[in-house]
């Protein structure tokens, strides 16, 4: 088990760090060594913390070889490689006390020698890379592979390992094989004859990835919509959901072109705006096609008219909202879960919406093709609420299973048939008293039409300015979604009856689970509630009301998880402790462990 | 405000090859002002509808926001209709037609609607060639919020109230020509000889049919002083072509003399016979059709009739390469790889 403040025991349970300039290839070497540690059985997480830029930034990914499979960040940094001389300073601050600083020694940086308890080892990486390789360009992407091998020796890595996984990256390219391997092995010599190695903190084989992958979330929501059926999406590329649309796309082209016509079954529409991409999603489900938006908390704020309609005149409509830091442009690189409020009451007038919280690439994949099921079968918005730390980082990913008996659930749809036998057809009529009514889809027959409308409208689907027929319609809408409640998935409740607890949701998970460990061992016993959808169902009342104190972990300036369980449940106000992380990058254990202490310290529980 | 029409089927109306009348197709009640530009575009489109014997089910109806927005309620009560928001009606026909494209979207927006908020969409369903009839009643003036100019208003044309127009117009024509359209149009709701023909060519086109109507809004903008009004319109209307549509079921004869006609083919095998009223017109040169409608404001004037067609360009599925199917009708098991592939989509990821 790790502590917060442990001193360095190492062997498959520490932290290394990069610290890069982006566009110098390190995303390449650093993804290396993740995947070589995953090989070797030995769990580990991925983060990338990486500028809105293209070149020349400072760019950092930090690796955590875990053994005991912990998927959050710790807190701690125990090896920094630090390839950026622009941020020494803060680099050499950042290491644990202990630990160690690789950097280039091809030039002398005295700054680098500031901190007693930190060992650092100098490679002259660059002199290497002029010595053996041609070319200012390949010098420099070398530079950062070689370190690889560097990074191998200190480790003990397996370098056979690190062959095979570059083998199958390059399939079309054997020269790189080579020259990447040459670079790797002449880091790897280097870190052998000059230090004692490996270090106290390294990996030994462990086979606890078996029945894994790696994988990030907007890749494995695309993978979702995929599987759900989804014919059309429609977007606009915004950081950081960009990744998503692309895998998409790039599973299609796979998966879903005929292979004997070259005919594809899917469209994408690269749209002009954020607000033309909703309306394409909205107009493509009106017309009884699965699809999908993916965009962030920006395309989210555009959307909000469009939005409102698929709300008003009960349009399945999905989006992925991949949260960045807000508010405005803010940080479009760096993680927070700040949409909630503006997702869950988005748009004007009274608009409730369905939100889907995975907290993983894992369930990314699973609530995306319910969120299809859920927007079909309320006749809804369902906004499936990534971030960018689930979004664009790799994670280890248990296997996905599929059932080959699932049957998109399309909802409450008259099929032609039908409509040819029915007198008439009344669009917004509760016939089955779960406030969803039936639909029609266009194309299907003259007695199913009706015409769709934002503006208000009776129970009948007519025009209407009738104070009694507009009311009418819109209770109904709430009856629809007290439906919703009992349909979301439910959340997730782990503990055994501690008077205390926390509350919290998404990416926030794993930081949590490893917190309430770390607390357990200092004889904090804490409940857990993680909630995976909105409106809230029973369970989260009664987890509410059945404790005492409760810490609501969420990754936001402004408690919106909190304010979302305070106006929309029973929740007594004081009972409520915020522990908010927003920061930017993806909460740690170590935070939340020192967060609940302090508050316990200052007697704010039980 | 829709008010259900009294059907009244009378046994000797003409019937189409639908087996319907005239009459199947209408909608709603208007509710627009008696005398408004828009009721007689509505009847056209009813007439045009019926000429070419679309089952209704297989139309449906798409607006944004304004007084032409609602007439998407007034035709074709057995179609699908959907009123959506302002000026964004064409990313809904863009979506609608990606789901579904064997339907006939016709698209209802005005000069509000599509030249102030709903301009880059507008831009951007031509820049797609989304297959769609996109009509413009274009009345120079904002009617639901009581006369205040738009974007498509001449400069120094007088309001209600008096005031003057201080802005140059955008010309939808001008704008559609110069960004690639396929099909682009002018008419005038007075004159429904015109018009319906162009509905029928515009519906039947593969691709994007723009058609400018001048419309007159007889409440806020049917002046003297106006550049809108029906008495202006009706002096300053110059048609370089007469179109008319023609439905190839038989052997088609084209009766104008060598030099007077031209004959287009449309993809959907029929064809569209141009006769020329102007002898150096030629509506599929897009720069010269570009140049004489300019030609033609510079002096005052509207150019009415087809002003452009070319069907050499891809449409939004071709470039899409969909298939026949509509993406809404094709079956799971075309959609779903299954979970055996699975296991081998995650093997790569190992």
């Amino acid at each position: 088990m790790l502590e917060v403040n442990r001193p360095m025991s190492g062997i498959n349970d520490f932290v290394v760090k990069f610290a890069n300039v982006n566009g110098t290839g390190s995303a390449s070497a650093n993804g290396l060594i993740m995947k070589t540690v995953f090989r070797m059985g030995v769990p580990v997480v991925g983060k990338n913390f990486f500028p809105s830029n293209i070149q020349g930034l400072p760019t950092w990914y930090e690796i955590r070889v875990t053994g005991e499979g912990w998927s959050a960040r710790s807190g701690r940094v125990d090896v920094m490689v630090a390839m950026n001389s622009e941020t020494y300073v803060r680099d050499l601050k950042e290491v644990s006390p202990g630990g160690y600083l690789i950097h280039d020694s091809s030039w002398a940086h005295p700054v680098l020698l500031s901190r007693e308890d930190v060992t650092v080892m100098g490679v002259p990486l660059s002199e290497l890379c002029a010595e053996n390789f041609e070319g200012a360009r390949a010098r420099i992407l070398m530079k950062n592979i070689m370190y690889a091998g560097v990074i191998a020796a200190l480790f003990d890595l397996d370098l056979e390992v690190m062959r095979s996984l570059l083998t199958e990256s390059y399939a079309r390219k054997p020269a790189l094989v080579e020259a990447n391997m040459k670079a790797i092995q002449l880091g790897y010599d280097y870190a052998k004859a000059n230090f004692q190695t490996p270090l106290p903190m390294r990996v030994e084989p462990l086979g606890r990835t078996a029945g894994h992958f790696v994988m990030d979330g907007n890749t494995a929501a695309a993978l979702g919509c995929l599987y759900a059926g989804a014919t059309v999406g429609a977007w606009y590329p915004i950081t950081p959901s960009t990744s998503l649309m692309d895998a998409f796309k790039s599973f299609c082209m796979k998966h879903r072109v005929d292979p004997e016509t070259g005919q594809r079954n899917f469209l994408i529409i690269q749209a002009e705006d954020e607000l033309a991409a909703i309306g394409a999603v909205i107009g493509a489900a009106w017309n009884g096609a699965r699809s999908f938006t993916p965009t962030s908390g920006p395309g989210i704020s555009l959307m909000n008219e469009f939005i409102g309609l698929a709300y008003y005149a009960e349009i399945p409509t999905v989006l992925f909202d991949v949260q960045r830091v807000g508010p405005s442009t803010g940080m479009p690189t760096r993680t927070q879960q700040c949409d909630l409020l503006s997702c869950a009451y988005a748009s004007h007038g009274d608009t409730r919406h369905v939100l889907l919280f995975p907290a993983n690439p894992e369930e990314a994949f699973y609530l995306s093709v319910q969120a299809f099921d859920l927007a079909e079968r309320l006749q809804t918005p369902v906004f499936v609420l990534l971030d960018l730390d689930i979004g664009m980082n790799d994670w280890m990913v248990p296997d996905l299973k599929w059932d080959d008996a699932y049957r998109p659930d399309r909802g409450k749809v008259l099929d032609a048939e039908t409509i040819q036998k029915i007198e008439k057809f009344h669009r917004y009529l509760d016939v089955d008293g779960d406030g969803i009514p039936w639909r029609t889809v266009p194309g299907t027959g003259e007695k199913g039409a009706y015409f769709t409308r934002g503006s208000g409208h009776n129970r009948f689907g007519a025009y209407t300015e009738d104070s009694v027929e507009y009311q009418d319609v819109v209770d109904r809408l709430v009856r629809k979604f007290r439906t919703a409640a009992a349909l979301v998935p439910k959340a997730i409740i782990k503990g055994d009856g501690a008077t205390a607890g926390i509350v919290s949701l998404g990416s926030c998970d794993g930081a949590v689970q490893e917190a309430l460990a770390v607390l357990a061992k200092q004889g904090i016993r804490l409940d857990y509630l993680r909630v995976r959808g909105f409106p809230f169902g029973e369970e989260v009342e009664e987890f509410l009301a059945s404790h005492e104190q409760l810490f609501v972990v969420e990754q936001n300036r402004d408690a919106q998880l909190k304010s979302l369980l305070t106006l929309e449940t029973a929740v007594e106000k004081r009972k409520l402790h915020s522990i908010l992380h927003y920061s930017g990058l993806p909460v740690s254990s170590s935070f939340i462990v020192d967060g609940i202490n302090r508050a316990m310290s200052k007697g704010e529980a039980a | 405000m829709s008010i259900a029409k009294p059907k009244i089927s009378r046994p000797n109306l003409p019937r189409n090859t639908q087996g319907l009348t005239r009459r199947d197709y209408e909608g709603g009640m208007s509710t627009l002002c008696a005398g408004c530009g828009h009721d007689s575009i509505t009847a056209a489109i009813v007439q045009a509808c019926f000429e070419l014997s679309l089952p209704p089910q297989s139309v449906a109806k798409l607006s944004g926001i304004g007084c032409s927005s609602k007439t998407t309620a007034y035709f074709v009560s057995g179609a699908h209709g959907f009123n959506s928001v302002h000026g964004r009606m064409p990313a809904i026909a863009a979506g609608a037609s990606a789901a579904n494209r064997s339907l006939h979207y016709i698209g209802v927006s005005g000069d509000g609607d599509s030249l102030s908020i709903g301009l880059g969409q507008l831009g951007h369903a031509i820049r797609r060639n989304v297959d769609m009839l996109y009509l413009l009643e274009n009345n120079g003036v904002y009617g639901l919020t009581k006369g205040q100019f738009s974007a498509s208003a001449e400069l120094g044309s007088q309001s209600k109230k008096g005031e003057k127009n201080d802005h140059e117009p955008i010309d939808p024509v001008l704008l559609a020509l110069s960004i690639g359209a396929t099909f682009v149009a002018r008419s005038f709701s007075g004159d429904k000889d015109q018009l319906v023909p162009l509905l029928k060519a515009g519906l039947m086109h593969r691709g994007f049919a723009l058609i400018d109507i001048l419309s007159p809004c007889v409440t806020f903008n049917d002046h003297e002083g106006s550049t809108k009004s029906y008495a202006y319109v009706r002096e300053h209307l110059h048609t370089p072509v007469a179109a008319d549509y023609i439905e190839t079921r038989g052997e088609i004869q084209v009766d104008y003399q060598p030099g007077e006609a031209v004959t287009v083919d449309m993809h959907d095998g029929h064809q569209v016979v141009l006769k020329k009223l102007d002898h150096d017109y030629d509506p599929t040169d897009r720069a010269r059709a570009l140049a004489y409608v300019q030609e033609h404001i510079a002096r005052g004037e509207h150019v009415t009739g087809l002003i452009y067609l070319g069907e050499g360009r891809r449409n939004f599925h071709e470039r899409h390469q969909t298939p026949e199917q509509p993406l809404n009708s094709l079956p799971y098991d075309k959609l779903c790889p299954g979970s055996e592939r699975l296991g081998s989509i995650i093997k790569r990821y190992r």
